[in-house]
């Protein structure tokens, strides 16, 4: 019982990190149709901008309290990110928006590896320790524990997808992403600028994504320069589980997506006698990946997307 | 010989003697490179290598127009098949196969080759038959989630039963022997010494000429014309009669023997594999070679292999010295440049020519890239 407990709770947490970042996904999929191979880089880009605040700042003000640090660290790997997602798409996606597909998905790729190899030349290639900001003291919840830096990952993510919610359904700006979802050309007979509102899009997915990589690094108490390319893709896996281009659909799917790991993770041995490990954990998120693909490709929240575009 | 230059097809003298000279400069150039050591060599060997696996991809992503992004895994799949069959290390760790094979396995080159192609065939239906149905960038991430699998397990077969051995990998895995010629030995042939690097890059040249061919006539064949109907529309090539799905696995089951065919021939030349060298990296340089050079036309596809599998060699010769001439140390490693210069290799000519370095020649205007009428034009 506490172990289920405990794996249900370590799933809420992957979950709401997959969630976060598969929004970046299905925004960008549902607007261009392009899945932004880039997305995962960008949030490793995000966590060491905020290591190197955090660090810098620690020696300027050593007393400072940890969680000042840590809204440091978010304050300059937001900006950053957004500045670094915009750019990629001004350069590699904006002038290929109608080409084939094969096109963008292939200079993603690109984009993808240029970012791994500015993080290699900027911060080397070594894997780094992200400090314990948030005291590290065990709270326990029904046999479970969790610390504060976990409990603070399921909360911000919560608040943000709210907010999202909030910006998409009500607000002006989310009436014109959502039209320029549904038809960039009619939308922009309605005066919606596109090229601005996609430009939005990316700089909302790489804000989340920012948030999504210093919570990763201060989970883990670790980063590096290839820490984006297993949350992105498994957050992409979160994306078409709930309905690519659905924003409800990536948070159901995120959160899903985290417990089915966590319990897989937690359980496979028992249900294998052994012979399989835990260290399988990562091959679930592409198992499910391709059962969803194969049994309902639009997705648990999606509308049945046309066959092509 | 006029397929190998078209462009000579009206001329079969020029065209036979285009064909010499490329032969006698191919078998000349070890003898050349050879004079600076071993390794400009090795390097050639293993360009022919890429040459191979790229020819594979390109019946994939360049004539079917389905993007693979995990291919590695059937150049893994051709490399363990060698390696277990022709290592000790089945027979150390099972009794059954000991017993059966009291010296070990020792496959054939003949046996094993063919076996690691049709295994790797077989596991491009396995991954083929599910995603098929799935649009191209679904297809892109199903398969790179493919190659992270097979790497995964590679990486943990090790318990309860080994038989990976985990990331230490296969080691003393026996080298190429065709008609009682070790490879692995420096041999001599009419008062030449040839030692093994020269032998191995012999034998992967001819296979290499060989799939050349294979994929020229594939590409003329009504298959490979299949294909291309498919790549270009495949709901119209649906109506033409094409059996879209069996033609698309054809394309998986094609492509992946060509890796499996090159994955033995690494495992055999290195004597050594491990799950490392089938990363998603390797999957993205093989990418990287048929896009640069030109999606779907082999003498691009041969030629973007060539020039990004030696481009490592000419960075580490260049590279480095500048920098120490220039800052006195080492600043940027050769091994990071070279990934961050195929990735903004990757997006230039994406952006500027997306046809790739060498292009095939234009049939026509291709539907797919002229803009869609009424479409809204960025400025």
């Amino acid at each position: 019982m506490e172990t289920l407990i405990q794996q249900i709770l370590n799933g809420l947490v992957l979950g709401s990190v997959y969630s976060l970042i598969a929004l970046g996904y299905t925004m960008v999929y549902g607007i261009l149709n392009l899945i932004n191979f880039a997305h995962g880089d960008v949030l490793m880009i995000g966590a060491l901008t905020a290591l190197t605040t955090i660090l810098f700042l620690k020696t300027q003000f050593p007393d400072a309290p940890g969680w000042l640090l840590m809204i440091g660290g978010l304050v300059t790997a937001i900006p950053t990110c957004i500045v670094v997602s915009l750019v990629i798409e001004r350069v590699a996606y904006r002038p290929l928006r109608y080409a084939p597909r094969l096109a963008p998905l292939i200079t993603a790729i690109g984009v993808s590896i240029v970012l791994q190899t500015l993080a290699m030349l900027i911060w080397g290639r070594n894997y780094m320790t992200f400090p314990q900001l948030l005291p590290a003291d065990p709270i326990e919840i029904g046999g479970a524990t969790v610390t504060v830096t976990k409990l603070l990952v399921i909360a911000l993510s919560a608040s943000i997808m709210v907010a999202l919610m909030v910006l998409v359904n009500t607000t002006r700006l989310g009436r014109a992403m959502r039209a320029t979802a549904e038809s960039p050309r009619i939308a922009s007979l309605m005066g919606v600028n596109p090229n601005f509102v996609i430009a939005v899009t990316f700089a909302i997915g790489a804000a989340l994504a920012a948030v999504a990589g210093v919570m990763i690094a201060a989970t883990y108490s670790v980063a590096h320069f290839y820490m984006g390319f297993l949350p992105g893709l498994k957050a992409f896996t979160a994306a078409v589980l709930g309905g690519i281009g659905n924003i409800p659909g990536a948070m159901v799917g995120g959160l899903l997506l985290g417990l089915i790991e966590a319990l897989g993770a937690g359980y496979i041995g028992q249900l294998t006698g052994g012979v399989l490990g835990s260290h399988y954990q990562d091959v679930f998120a592409f198992i499910v990946l391709c059962a969803v693909l194969i049994l309902r490709p639009s997705g648990l929240l999606g509308e049945r997307v046309a066959d092509r575009a | 010989m006029k397929t190998f230059f078209p462009g000579l097809s009206n001329n079969p003298r020029a065209a036979w003697i285009a064909t010499f000279v490329l032969a006698a400069a191919l078998v000349a150039l070890p003898f050349a490179l050879g004079l600076y050591g071993n390794a400009p060599v090795r390097a050639l060997a293993f360009a022919a290598l890429y040459v191979l696996l790229a020819l594979g991809l390109n019946i994939v992503v360049g004539f079917a127009g389905l993007l693979d992004l995990g291919y590695v895994a059937f150049y893994a799949v051709g490399a363990y098949t060698y390696a277990l069959l022709a290592s000790p290390h089945l027979a150390s760790n099972f009794q059954s196969i000991a017993q059966a094979f009291p010296d070990g396995l020792h496959g054939s080159f003949w046996l094993v080759v063919p076996m690691g192609a049709a295994i790797a065939a077989f596991f491009g239906v396995i991954l083929g038959a599910p995603v098929l149905k799935l649009r191209g960038d679904y297809l892109a991430i199903v398969t790179l989630g493919f190659g992270e699998i097979i790497r995964i397990f590679l990486n943990n077969l090790n318990a309860p039963l080994n038989f990976t051995n985990g990331p230490q990998g296969i080691t003393l895995i026996d080298p190429v022997k065709i008609g009682g010629v070790n490879l692995a030995r420096t041999q001599e042939f009419f008062g030449l010494q040839l030692p093994s690097v020269y032998l191995y890059y012999y034998l992967f040249l001819v296979l290499t000429i060989l799939s050349i061919a294979v994929c020229i006539n594939l590409q003329d064949s009504r298959l490979g014309r299949a294909w291309m109907a498919i790549r270009e529309d495949d709901i119209a090539a649906k109506a033409m009669g094409i059996n879209v799905r069996n033609i698309k696995l054809l394309a998986f089951a094609l492509g992946a023997s060509f890796g499996g065919v090159a994955g033995a021939m690494f495992s055999a030349f290195q004597g050594f594999v491990s799950p490392e060298s089938f990363s998603l990296t390797e999957s993205i340089i093989v990418l990287a070679m048929i896009v640069l050079g030109g999606l779907g036309h082999i003498p691009g596809v041969v030629l973007g292999a060539v020039l990004l599998a030696l481009f490592p060699e000419f960075l580490r010769h260049t590279v480095v010295p500048v920098q120490e001439q220039v800052f006195g140390r080492v600043i940027v490693d050769a091994e990071v440049l070279r990934m961050g210069l195929y990735g903004l290799a990757m997006i230039v000519i994406m952006l500027y020519r997306p046809k790739g370095l060498w292009p095939a020649p234009e049939h026509g205007v291709n539907p797919s890239e002229a803009s869609p009428p009424g479409a809204l034009r960025t400025p």
